[in-house]
C-alpha cells in the first residue's frame, strides 16, 4: 500500500482505538451507577404520570391491531395511560381495522390528510392532556413491564426524555441476527452515552418525553425523515437531560431482506449526517459537553473511516482477484493443493494489522459487554458469527449510498 | 452524571492508553520484522554453508564416483528462501535497502549454486536440468512466467530453478547475462544454453524440457516400489 494511505490508515486507526478506550474506561467507570439503576427500576415507580401513546400510523393494517394492543396489555393504570391512534392518511384498511378499538376509552382515533410521520406526532401533540408523551410505530410491540420502568426514570425532575431498550422481534435469518448484535450494541453505547450525557437520538419506538420539551421547543420536524435525531440534538442543544432505561424493552420487527434494510439504514444514515450538518455547530464546542466534544466528532468520522476502509479493501480485494485471474491465465487449473504448513513466517506483523486486531478485540469486549447489559449473558452465538463476517460488507453499502445522497441531493424516502 | 461538564482526565487518560497501545504495536511490528529478517540471513547462511561444503566435498572427492556425489548434495533450501525473500519484498517493498542486500545475497548464492550443479553434472555425465529466469519490475508476463516457475517447482522438486532481478547492480549477475548474451526483453528464460523470451507456458517448458517427465516417471516409480516394499 502507498505510504499515504497507510499514514491515513494510522490515523483512523488511531482515532477509532481512541474512542473504545474511551467508552470502555467510561462503562467501567459507571458500573456501579448501572447496577444502582437496575435495583431502582427493580421497585415500582413512586409516581405513575400520566401518559399518551400516539401511534402513528400509514397503511399498517396488518401490525397495527397488535401493537395498539401491547399498549393496553401494559402493566399500567389505565386511567394515566391513554392511546391516540393517528392514522396519517392510509390508503389500506387501517382506518377500518382501528374501528374494534372505537369502544376502549384509553383510545382515541383520529384521521388526517397525509403528511409524513412528524405531522402525524405533531397532530396528537396538538391534543396532549397528559404530562409525558410518547410514540409507538405500528411495527413494534412494547413488553408490559416498561412503562413502570421508564416511569422510574422520570422522578428524576431534570430528566426531560426516556430512550428505552430496542430488541428485535423474532431475529431468525442471518440478516436478522446480525441485526441483533447491532440492537444490543446500540443498547450499550446509548446507556455509556447517558453517563456522558450525549444520547443524541430518542428512538422512534417508545421514547417518552416530558409535554414540556414540546411546549417550550415546538414539535416534530421532517428533519430528513429522522425527526428522532433533530429532536434528541434540539434538546441537547438546549442543554434538556435525556436518560436510558436499558431495562425497558421494545420490540420492533426488523427488515427480512437486504433491499428494505438497505432502505431503511439509508434514511438513517442519510438523516444522521443531514441533521448533522444542521447542527454543525454543536461539533467541538465545549459548551455541548461529551456530545460536542467527542461523541459527535466520532460518529461523523466513523463515516469518514468506513467509506475509505471500505474503498481500501475493494480494491485490495480486486487486485487479489486480477492476481488470480492472472494465475489462472499463466498455469490453467494445475494449481497444486498443498496442505498449508503453519509457519510463523507468512503470519502478518503489518502495524496495521497489529492494529486492526486490537481494535477488533476492542469491538468484541464491547459486543460481549453489550449481550451481559442487553441480555444478562455473554453467550457468543451464531449472531456473533455472522455480525463479524457480514456487517463488514453490508455497512459500508448504505453509508456510501447515503453519503452519495447527500453529496449529489437525493432525498431519503421513508419506504 | 457528568453535566455538561468535562473531564479532561478521562481524555488525557484514553489518549494516552492508546498512545501506549500503538507504541507498543510499533515496536512489536518491528521486533517481527526483525525477525524475519534474521530467518531469512538465517536460511542464507545455511545454503551458504551447503554450498561451501559440497564444493569442498566434490574437491576431496574429484576422483571418486559419481554415487558418492548425486545431485542429492544441493541445497534443498533454496525454494524456501525464494518464497521467504520474495514474500519479505512484498512486505516491505522492493526499494527497501534490507531486500536489495538480501536479494544480492540470494542471487549470489544462486550462481554458485548453479556452477556447481553444472560441475556436478559434468562429472556424471548428465544434462544439467535448470531453468536460469530473468525477471524485471513492472513486467506483466514475469508475474505469469513467475507463477508457471512456481508451479513446475512443485510438479518436480528436482528441477533447479535460478530467479534474477535483470537490472540487478552486482557484476557477477551483469557477468551471467553477458556470458549468455541475454536481450533486454523480459522475461527471460535460459533452458539448456538457449534462451527463450516472452511467456511460456508449462505445456511450452515441458515441450523444451522432456527431461521432466522422465523424471517424473522414474520418481513415481520409485514411490510405487516403496510403498509396495512398505505393504509386504
Amino acid at each position: 500500500m502507498p505510504d499515504i494511505l497507510n499514514l491515513i490508515m494510522y490515523v483512523f486507526l488511531f482515532a477509532s482505538l481512541n474512542f473504545e478506550v474511551f467508552l470502555l474506561i467510561t462503562y467501567f467507570e459507571i458500573r456501579d451507577g448501572i447496577k444502582d439503576e437496575e435495583k431502582m427500576v427493580a421497585r415500582a415507580p413512586k409516581r405513575q404520570p400520566s401518559v399518551t401513546i400516539i401511534v402513528p400510523c400509514w397503511n399498517e393494517e396488518k401490525t397495527v391491531s397488535k401493537t395498539i394492543n401491547s399498549i393496553l396489555n401494559l402493566d399500567y393504570p389505565k386511567d394515566k395511560l391513554k392511546i391516540m391512534v393517528v392514522d396519517d392518511g392510509s390508503i389500506d384498511s387501517t382506518w377500518e381495522v382501528v374501528q374494534k378499538f372505537r369502544n376502549n376509552k384509553q383510545v382515541e382515533l383520529y384521521t388526517k390528510e397525509n403528511g409524513g410521520k412528524h405531522s402525524a406526532l405533531n397532530f396528537g401533540i396538538s391534543k396532549l392532556t397528559t404530562d409525558l408523551v410518547g410514540c409507538l410505530d405500528a411495527d413494534s410491540y412494547v413488553h408490559k413491564d416498561t412503562m413502570n420502568k421508564i416511569a422510574v426514570y422520570f422522578e428524576d425532575r431534570k430528566t426531560m426524555a426516556v430512550a428505552p431498550s430496542i430488541k428485535l422481534w423474532n431475529p431468525t435469518n442471518p440478516l436478522q441476527l446480525l441485526q441483533k448484535v447491532e440492537y444490543g450494541f446500540g443498547i450499550f453505547t446509548r446507556k455509556v452515552f447517558q453517563y456522558l450525557n450525549a444520547i443524541y437520538i430518542t428512538p422512534g419506538p417508545f421514547s417518552i418525553f416530558r409535554k414540556e420539551v414540546f411546549e417550550n421547543l415546538g414539535g416534530y420536524r421532517n428533519a430528513h425523515n429522522t425527526e428522532d435525531i433533530e429532536l434528541a440534538l434540539r434538546m441537547q442543544k438546549n442543554g434538556y437531560k435525556i436518560a436510558h432505561a436499558h431495562n425497558a424493552y421494545v420490540y420492533t420487527v426488523p427488515p427480512r431482506n437486504i433491499k428494505t434494510l438497505l432502505k431503511q439504514r439509508v434514511r438513517w444514515s442519510y438523516g444522521f449526517i443531514k441533521n448533522a450538518q444542521d447542527y454543525k455547530d454543536m461539533f467541538f464546542n465545549r459548551k455541548h459537553g461529551n456530545l460536542g466534544m467527542i461523541i459527535l466528532p466520532m460518529a461523523a468520522f466513523s463515516i469518514i473511516s468506513i467509506l475509505f476502509v471500505s474503498t481500501v479493501s475493494i480494491f485490495q480485494m480486486l487486485q487479489a482477484l486480477v492476481n488470480y485471474f492472472i494465475r489462472v491465465q499463466a498455469i490453467s487449473w494445475n494449481v497444486h493443493f498443498n496442505f498449508p504448513t503453519f509457519d510463523w513466517f507468512y503470519i502478518n506483523t503489518d502495524l496495521i494489522a497489529l492494529l486492526g486486531i486490537v481494535t477488533t478485540i476492542g469491538t468484541l469486549t464491547m459486543i460481549i459487554l453489550s449481550k451481559k447489559l442487553s441480555e444478562g449473558n455473554k453467550i457468543i452465538g451464531m449472531d456473533l458469527i455472522y455480525f463479524f463476517s457480514l456487517y463488514m460488507f453490508i455497512a459500508p453499502l448504505w453509508i456510501a449510498k447515503a453519503s452519495y445522497n447527500v453529496l449529489v441531493g437525493v432525498k431519503a424516502t421513508w419506504r | 452524571m457528568e453535566g455538561k461538564s468535562i473531564n479532561w482526565k478521562k481524555y488525557f487518560f484514553s489518549f494516552a492508553i492508546t498512545a501506549v497501545i500503538f507504541t507498543t504495536a510499533i515496536f512489536l511490528s518491528n521486533y517481527f520484522s526483525q525477525k524475519k529478517l534474521a530467518e531469512v540471513r538465517g536460511i542464507q547462511d545455511k545454503i551458504a554453508i551447503d554450498i561451501l561444503s559440497s564444493e569442498t566435498q566434490f574437491s576431496l572427492l574429484e576422483e571418486s564416483s559419481c554415487k558418492d556425489i548425486g545431485v542429492g548434495t544441493l541445497s534443498k533450501e533454496l525454494g524456501t528462501l525464494e518464497e521467504k525473500l520474495s514474500y519479505t519484498e512484498n512486505q516491505r517493498g522492493s526499494d527497501d535497502p534490507e531486500v536489495q542486500t538480501l536479494k544480492q545475497y540470494y542471487s549470489l548464492l544462486e550462481i554458485k549454486d548453479y556452477l556447481l550443479m553444472n560441475k556436478i553434472s559434468e562429472k556424471c555425465n548428465k544434462t544439467p536440468i535448470s531453468i536460469i529466469y530473468f525477471y524485471s519490475k513492472d513486467c506483466d508476463d514475469c508475474v505469469k512466467v513467475g507463477y508457471v516457475l512456481t508451479n513446475l517447482r512443485e510438479t518436480y522438486p528436482d528441477l533447479r530453478v535460478y530467479s534474477f532481478d535483470y537490472n540487478m547492480d552486482i557484476s557477477a549477475v551483469r557477468t551471467l547475462i553477458s556470458v549468455n548474451k541475454v536481450e533486454n526483453k523480459m522475461p527471460a528464460l535460459i533452458i539448456k544454453d538457449t534462451n527463450y523470451y516472452g511467456f511460456k507456458s508449462i505445456e511450452d517448458l515441458e515441450k523444451i524440457l522432456p527431461e521432466l517427465a522422465i523424471m517424473k516417471a522414474e520418481k513415481e516409480k520409485l514411490e510405487k516400489q516403496a510403498s509396495t516394499t512398505e505393504a509386504n
